[in-house]
């Protein structure tokens, strides 16, 4: 570009000759809108990979299905997904004692329940790993769920399951709430 | 004597080369890329580990967008005829060969069946303000839930179709477990689906990505 001011500026219109003038032509602005195009295709081409997690939900059972075995209060950990980003948790089948932490920090707990799981297994155990009950409350959302669902597998739980809060639980998610042991809202 | 002769030489290089191959990569960009069909609503979605790639053809796409409002889109024009032909003699719209070419070429739809025929007459430009309702949606098969409708439409014309759930993060658990549990129903046997998520690095191998 500069080259082509430097030489019409040094020989202005009264000087210039028709035969002086070369048939190049300066591709640079050319070659600068190829290239602005080409890194528009590229970009849109590369960005444009939708991922997605495979999801598989339980198939309706038949009634004359073989009952599923039963499942250990000890291999259990249930996760009840909270509004705010909390997750209230709580081990064995029924329990009392209840407590809250955040998407963060619930790796720590599945895996410390999932270690001790495992070190208590016994060769006859039907069931050998943790189990983990998810109950998405109606306070949960979509983010929530997924993020749940990606945490099973980091931490390659196998075996788990995504079923309705029961009232009692809720019950006791309210009475814990109205406790004091709320958390501020976690991100 | 020879270093005036350097002195004098021009700085301009031949470009010709150089356009000659951005050109050529510009060419197979533009050929190589397919362009993404406009979103009918926008939806952003949560970010998980998984990095498996959704299916380009044979897909049933179903967005949930943040308010809860769900469509439904699949590929392919020559299916999307038949799909929206077996609904309208199923569902007695009375529908008109312009509007089923309308919704062959549309992005989606996010009416109940009852608005459908208006929503179609519309303009493509028109259909992009109108404030789609959403499918009704809930855990029932009854004549309520009328996305289970679509997906076994849609199931019937393409049997080979998988199904994806886009689904906006903020949307409550309630819509998504009707989503979920339709797709789950017997009748559909779609309890393995996908769904779309943004990738975000796996802690326990982090070497592994790039």
């Amino acid at each position: 570009m500069a080259q082509m001011d430097t030489a019409s500026s040094g020989d202005k219109k009264g000087g210039k000759k028709g035969k002086k003038l070369s048939t190049r032509v300066d591709l640079t602005p050319m070659v600068d809108l190829a290239f602005l195009l080409i890194t528009f295709f590229m970009l849109t081409t590369t960005m444009n990979k939708p991922q997605a997690m495979q999801i598989n939900m339980p198939v309706e059972r038949n009634p004359d299905d073989p009952p599923p075995p039963e499942v250990p209060a000890a291999k259990v950990l249930t996760l009840i997904l909270g509004s705010n980003n909390v997750i209230w948790y709580y081990e064995g089948l029924q329990s009392p004692e209840i407590k809250n932490t955040d998407y963060k920090s619930i790796r720590s707990i599945i895996l410390d329940k999932k270690k001790k799981v495992e070190a208590a297994i016994l060769p006859t155990d039907k069931i050998k790993s943790v189990v983990i009950i998810i109950k998405p409350t109606n306070d949960s959302n979509y983010n929530n769920l997924i993020d749940i669902l990606d945490e099973m597998a980091i931490d390659e739980i196998g075996t788990y399951t995504v079923v309705p809060v029961t009232p009692q639980e809720m019950a006791l998610v309210d009475q814990f709430k109205n406790a004091g042991g709320a958390p501020p809202a976690a991100n | 004597m020879p270093k005036k002769k350097i002195a004098r030489k021009s700085t301009a290089i031949d470009m010709t080369a150089m356009c000659d191959v951005s050109f050529l990569l510009l060419t197979f960009f533009m050929l190589a890329t397919k362009f993404k069909p406009p979103d009918l609503v926008e939806v952003v979605t949560p970010a998980s580990i998984s990095d498996t790639k959704v299916a380009e053809t044979n897909i049933i796409t179903i967005s949930i967008d943040k308010d809860g409002r769900v469509f439904f889109d699949m590929d392919g024009i020559p299916t999307k005829l038949k799909l929206i032909d077996e609904i309208d003699t199923n569902m007695k719209l009375g529908l008109t060969k312009e509007e089923k070419d309308n919704f062959a070429l549309s992005a989606g739809v996010g009416v109940p069946f009852n608005q459908l025929k208006s929503y179609l007459n519309l303009r493509p430009n028109d259909q992009k303000s109108f404030k789609s309702p959403g499918i009704p949606v809930d855990t029932t098969l009854t004549e309520s839930n009328q996305l289970f409708k679509w997906v076994a439409y849609a199931r019937i014309v393409n049997p080979q179709a998988r199904l994806s759930v886009k689904g906006d993060g903020g949307v409550k658990y309630p819509v998504v477990r009707a989503v979920f549990a339709t797709l789950a129903n017997k009748k559909i046997q779609g309890h393995k689906f996908y769904a779309v998520t943004t990738l975000k690095a796996n802690p326990n191998q982090p070497e592994e990505k790039e």
